[in-house]
């Protein structure tokens, strides 16, 4: 059964009461909110993925509920909690629906050190990945999200999950955070996609969500073969533009934005030297992204040929 | 239920766990912080296999961020010893910095946030600048606490390297100087061992580890990380008693250091949860086992409920009851009654801001 199944008074309750249970690639979730007005929106965000009742191990047991006492209604607030533990600051209401994404996504990077947690977005076409790390304000996120409205595959936004064993990554097919401009210019790119509403004056600027497609969703159990490391930078007005890069700069850059090198220590190092022996690396500069998608295709056109 | 205890005294048990009781169990561990050492238990006992991928993940995580500390904390005792050589002060490691750095067994799968040192009380002032001027700085702002540490506790402000971000408790001796139990500081500091691959650091003395541990686990008034404290004692225990005569040695290193009082407890407790090994001779001589009194019942119950997860799952309705005793009974042990109901005042009006953090996956990286 998938979360579309269910009626919305139906998620409602047990969003409010025990919780909505729900796979998102290897991990199981356990979501409650006493925020009601948040669950219209997160329906539709994980519309696709599958209830998991029959499946009693919870990974993450999170949730988002409303301010304490008077902080229900003056300057009221959304408390992220997992576990009946708060280890966020609070945060305004109407940022609950961000802050439960945020926190799922710390979650990942504060439990899970079985496998390499790399601060990158990830697309697959058929077994071949790339993965995209980049620092806020790249255009990471609206890249990606133009690439899985044009057939690749959502593998992961945020959070690129490596398996220590075979090199794999795993999909989580979460919702994509697009942030400020790339808002309107997804919603004019893929006008199908369910995007929330424009949530305001986050520590991100303005934040909307945008759905995985159903596709991502169904396959998100098939782990893809990292084939290109791609870092790409929005420039206004630069042609689509693929550099090679060396292995070292790749290296480093993938050890830089992995959430959990240190932790792994030496399984840390050669996690990401074999992504890199795998990987054939780029920097990649854009603005237009149909451009860019073609640049993408030619790409994976190559790889299936090899 | 409490699971958590059960399968870390009988690893053999998670045989018979379904998915929901592993479900369980992994949240109960965290709230313990105890994921690691539970899966080195788990590991060490052989029935590695037995535990389902899931649970598993999680508990090797746990682990895997263990050992990264171990790296860490003995990086860090480098620096420290770097830092205090020009005063010529030598570093005495406490609590689970000295047991990673000694490679005792109580090292294992554990957590910790801090480094704590020891040295002589005239000490202190040299030790504070030559620290600062190394870039550790003093995390407490207000004018309050910085005074209420240096008058009235056993130990500086916390101190954080301002670059590496490593917090440090520096330490003058175990207990509050206001505490009825008044420990001779300069005793520890003389039976301190050096460390032969860590030159130039120290420890206590491992009898010394563990009267440290069970007056801070009997006078300590958070209860979060209570049961892990406990697991520290029931390692060091074991770990002493591959030598029979330790024992007696314990013993009267309690009495010299007035410290026979939480030592009782501790043995009390470990052998009652953890199933710690005691010889009869000392269980007698300790009389740690005996049911006496109204006081040793109601510390019974107390700890009955906080010397396991602190997890809804473990609470009844008496759980915030012995909490909130528990940090009564820990200032109360700390500070004569004046200072006490004035310390309680000013943080009744001025209460302590909640340490949370602000919500960001970015800035991990």
């Amino acid at each position: 059964m998938k979360i579309r199944d269910l009626s919305l008074a139906e998620f409602r309750a047990r969003l409010g009461g025990d919780g909505i249970r729900l796979a998102t690639g290897p991990f199981n979730c356990r979501l409650q909110s006493g925020i009601p007005e948040l669950a219209d929106e997160l329906a539709r965000l994980y519309a696709h993925h599958p209830l998991i009742d029959d499946k009693p191990f919870i990974d993450f047991h999170v949730g988002v509920q409303p301010g304490h006492g008077l902080r229900r209604w003056i300057a009221p607030q959304a408390r992220f909690i997992v576990d009946a533990v708060e280890p966020f600051t609070p945060l305004p209401r109407g940022q609950a629906l961000p802050m439960l994404e945020w926190g799922l996504n710390w979650c990942v990077t504060a439990y899970c050190h079985h496998i390499l947690v790399i601060h990158a977005a990830s697309v697959a076409r058929g077994k071949h990945a790339a993965i995209l790390p980049a620092p806020p304000g790249s255009g990471k996120s609206t890249l990606c999200a133009a690439l899985v409205n044009r057939g690749w595959r959502l593998l992961s936004d945020e959070l690129t999950l490596i398996r220590l064993d075979t090199g794999q990554i795993m999909g989580l097919a979460r919702p994509v955070n697009l942030k400020n401009a790339s808002i309107d210019i997804i919603r004019t790119y893929a006008p199908d996609a369910f995007l929330t509403r424009p949530i305001l004056d986050t520590t991100k600027g303005t934040v909307a969500l945008m759905a995985p497609t159903q596709a991502s969703v169904e396959a998100v159990g098939e782990w893809a073969d990292p084939a290109w490391m791609v870092l790409p930078r929005y420039r206004a007005g630069a042609d689509a533009t693929l550099t090679p890069m060396g292995s070292g700069t790749a290296f480093m850059q993938l050890a830089d934005n992995a959430m959990n090198y240190h932790v792994l220590g030496a399984r840390g190092f050669k996690a990401v030297g074999d992504i890199i022996e795998r990987t054939r690396n780029y920097s990649f500069e854009y603005s237009r992204l149909d451009d860019a998608i073609a640049v993408f295709d030619r790409l994976a056109a190559e790889g299936m040929a090899e | 239920m409490n699971l958590l205890i059960e399968t870390y005294r009988h690893p053999e048990s998670i045989r018979r766990l379904g998915t929901a009781d592993w479900d369980l169990l992994v949240r109960q561990a965290r709230h313990a912080n105890l994921v690691g050492r539970l899966f080195l238990r788990l590991q060490s006992a052989g029935v590695e296999a037995d535990i389902p991928e899931q649970p598993h993940n999680h508990l090797l995580s746990g682990a895997v961020m263990a050992s990264e500390q171990r790296h860490a904390i003995r990086r860090e005792a480098c620096f420290l010893r770097e830092a205090l050589k020009p005063a010529g002060i030598t570093v005495i490691l406490l609590k689970g910095a000295a047991y990673v750095a000694a490679g005792l067994p109580a090292a294992q799968g554990r957590l910790f946030s801090d480094v704590d040192i020891l040295l002589p009380k005239e000490r202190l002032g040299d030790a504070e600048s030559a620290l600062m001027l190394k870039g550790w700085a003093s995390t407490a702002t207000d004018d309050y606490d910085q005074r209420y540490y240096r008058r009235w506790m056993h130990e500086l402000p916390a101190m954080r390297h301002v670059f590496r971000g490593s917090a440090l408790d520096v330490h003058h001796t175990i207990l509050p100087p206001t505490a009825r139990l008044k420990p001779d500081a300069r005793l520890l500091i003389e039976a301190s061992v050096a460390l032969p691959d860590l030159p130039g650091v120290h420890t206590l003395s491992l009898p010394d580890l563990i009267l440290h541990s069970a007056s801070h686990l009997f006078h300590e008034g958070e209860p979060d990380n209570l049961l892990r404290d406990l697991t520290d004692l029931d390692l060091l225990l074991r770990h002493l008693a591959r030598d029979d005569t330790a024992w007696d040695g314990l013993l009267e290193r309690a009495a010299q250091l007035q410290l026979s009082g939480p030592l009782r407890l501790a043995l009390r407790y470990c052998h009652r949860l953890l199933g710690t090994p005691l010889p009869e001779r000392i269980a007698a001589r300790s009389r740690c086992l005996a049911d006496t009194g109204i006081v040793q019942r109601m510390l019974d119950g107390i700890y009955a409920r906080v010397l396991c997860p602190q997890h809804p799952s473990t609470a009844d309705r008496f759980t915030p009851l012995a909490r909130r005793s528990l940090y009564i009974r820990a200032h109360w042990l700390r500070m004569p009654p004046l200072l006490l109901a004035y310390h309680l005042a000013h943080k009744a009006i001025f209460p302590p801001k909640q340490e949370t953090h602000p919500l960001s996956t970015e800035q991990q990286g």
